[in-house]
């Protein structure tokens, strides 16, 4: 993995969800009113219209949905191979987490494995990458 | 002829290559020479430009032409006009057009993508790719974790066919060796040599399960297709190819949001909107700026079921020249280059006008489909030779 990540820029709709690891959670927008999640975070619900909606964090785990093995250098400085997943979070029905699986062989990653988030810090930004349970 | 439908009436393209000096604007000029001269229009019978995505100052080599330019260098008399990125994919500006010339706003539309993405690499202090501190709207969810290519995006999906469906690699292989093969006979296209099996299965991993063969090549170049309305086909000389179908279907617009590519509701959406079925398509030219993605439009577009993709196309025989349903003829873009999209339509016009040559498919064609696009881009054209 590369040193530096290229980092998000912050918002309104999106501090939430990029710094909830400060406090060690996963926040996800969800409507107040249908309960629907809503990812990417925006200020209205995809399934109601209701405004009313606010970030909740979620429990942290899931599931890998799908991933990928990454072996191609997109910069100098990119440490490969490395994985890139999409992870079903638990509790939220929906929403696919772009991320990575960190912390294991690349080659032990399969669809289905049970993945946790481990927060990496960049400044003021909590990226949410995920480890295998065992 | 019906006075209210749209046509594609001549199509053109550039040399294709990589590093040319030629500039964007003379490449897109030379497409558009040949399309007219092919439909026997000068450039003062021109009254529309479409094209995707418009001139993006940031990326030139991604786009360096746009309709603006394009319609004062050329000094076009527009009556109709557009150009954007948000639209169902390249061929969407195919789809603008003919909706233009059939509410009579333009009687022929020159549609045209320019690329200079291998100029672009080899030349970055004259076309410099975007520098980006940090990332907003969708690349932020991407970005941060390095999957910054559409391979890696794409990937995953393949991914989730071989679990799902037991997609094997030697199958997906031949989106690849079909493309490689046909680019062999096409004099224009980039990579004229063409790939075994053995080269294919040793190639080197870009993001698993699609290697480097899997995927596109950056090229230098420019497509055109002119879109001419059914009641202006009387000053054009070449035969016309009417525009039977069209659709560009979006659910989920997120590459990573989304359960399936938009190509599957958009293939549905063709069908319903024509009395063609998939078994009378002739040939079928099918986005492959990564191999999995015209595997996806092959059972998206009923050609077989969702899942039977890789069983459908092993061995290979049936999208060869003299198959059932011959794929990417031209070499789609693994083979011919990245002309992004607009390759599809300008060959599906080529073949059902049996000026194909040395790749020319057999038979007597008359219904052919191109398509465009992959993640929640996806536009289907389905086209006909009446």
């Amino acid at each position: 993995m590369a040193a530096t990540r290229t980092l998000p820029k912050l918002d309104a709709d999106n501090r939430a969800f990029w710094t909830g690891g400060a406090e060690g959670q996963l926040r996800l927008m969800r409507c107040q009113d249908c309960k629907t999640f809503i990812h990417p975070p925006r200020p209205v619900c995809r399934k109601c219209l209701s405004e009313n909606v606010k970030p909740e964090a979620v429990a942290g785990t899931g599931v890998v949905y799908s991933y990928t093995i990454n072996y191609q250098k997109w910069s100098p400085t990119m440490e490969v191979p490395f994985v890139i997943a999409r992870v079903a979070i638990d509790g939220a029905p929906g929403v696919l987490l772009t991320t990575n699986i960190v912390d294991c062989p690349v080659d032990s990653v399969d669809i289905g494995d049970k993945v946790r988030v481990k927060f990496l810090q960049q400044d003021d930004v909590f990226i949410p990458l995920f480890e295998k349970i065992n | 002829m019906s006075a209210n439908e749209a046509y594609i009436s001549g199509v053109g393209q550039s040399e294709i290559g990589t590093r040319l000096t030629r500039s964007p604007l003379l490449l897109t000029l030379d497409a558009v020479r040949e399309a007219l001269d092919e439909a026997g229009l000068t450039i003062g019978q021109i009254d529309g430009v479409s094209t995707y995505p418009g001139r993006i100052p940031a990326y030139l080599g991604f786009s360096p032409v746009g309709a603006d330019e394009l319609i004062d260098a050329l000094g076009i008399r527009a009556t109709w006009y557009a150009g954007g990125g948000e639209i169902s994919s390249q061929l969407g500006a195919v789809v603008a057009a003919a909706a233009a010339v059939r509410a009579g706003q333009a009687r022929h539309v020159i549609c045209f993508r320019t690329v200079y993405e291998a100029a672009a690499l080899a030349r970055p202090d004259e076309y410099p790719r975007p520098q980006r501190d940090r990332v907003d709207g969708s690349s932020q969810w991407f970005a941060p974790f390095n999957a910054i290519s559409a391979v890696t995006w794409t990937a995953q999906y393949a991914m989730l066919h071989v679990k799902r469906y037991g997609l094997k690699r030697e199958q997906l292989a031949q989106i690849a060796l079909t493309a490689r093969a046909h680019s062999a006979l096409n004099p224009r296209a980039l990579v004229r040599e063409p790939l075994t099996m053995d080269e294919y299965m040793s190639a080197r991993m870009i993001s698993s399960p699609l290697c480097l063969y899997d995927c596109d090549r950056f090229t230098d170049a420019s497509t055109v297709v002119i879109v001419s309305a059914g009641d202006a086909l009387d000053e054009v000389k070449c035969t016309p190819i009417r525009i039977a179908a069209m659709a560009g279907t979006v659910e989920r617009h997120s590459w990573d949001q989304a359960d399936e590519l938009a190509c599957y509701p958009t293939g549905a959406d063709l069908w319903k909107r024509t009395d063609y079925k998939p078994a009378d398509v002739d040939t079928a030219q099918l986005y492959d700026g990564f191999s999995f993605q015209a595997l996806a439009w092959i059972e998206a577009l009923g050609f077989c079921e969702l899942g039977e993709g890789g069983r459908f196309i092993e061995g290979g025989k049936r999208i060869a020249l003299d198959g059932e349903l011959p794929l990417n003829t031209f070499g789609g873009q693994i083979g011919a280059g990245r002309l992004h999209g607009f390759g599809f339509a300008h060959e599906a016009v080529v073949q059902l006008r049996g000026k194909g040559g040395a790749r020319q498919i057999p038979g007597d064609p008359r219904v052919a489909v191109s398509t465009s696009g992959g993640g929640p881009l996806a536009t289907a054209l389905l086209l006909a030779r009446d």
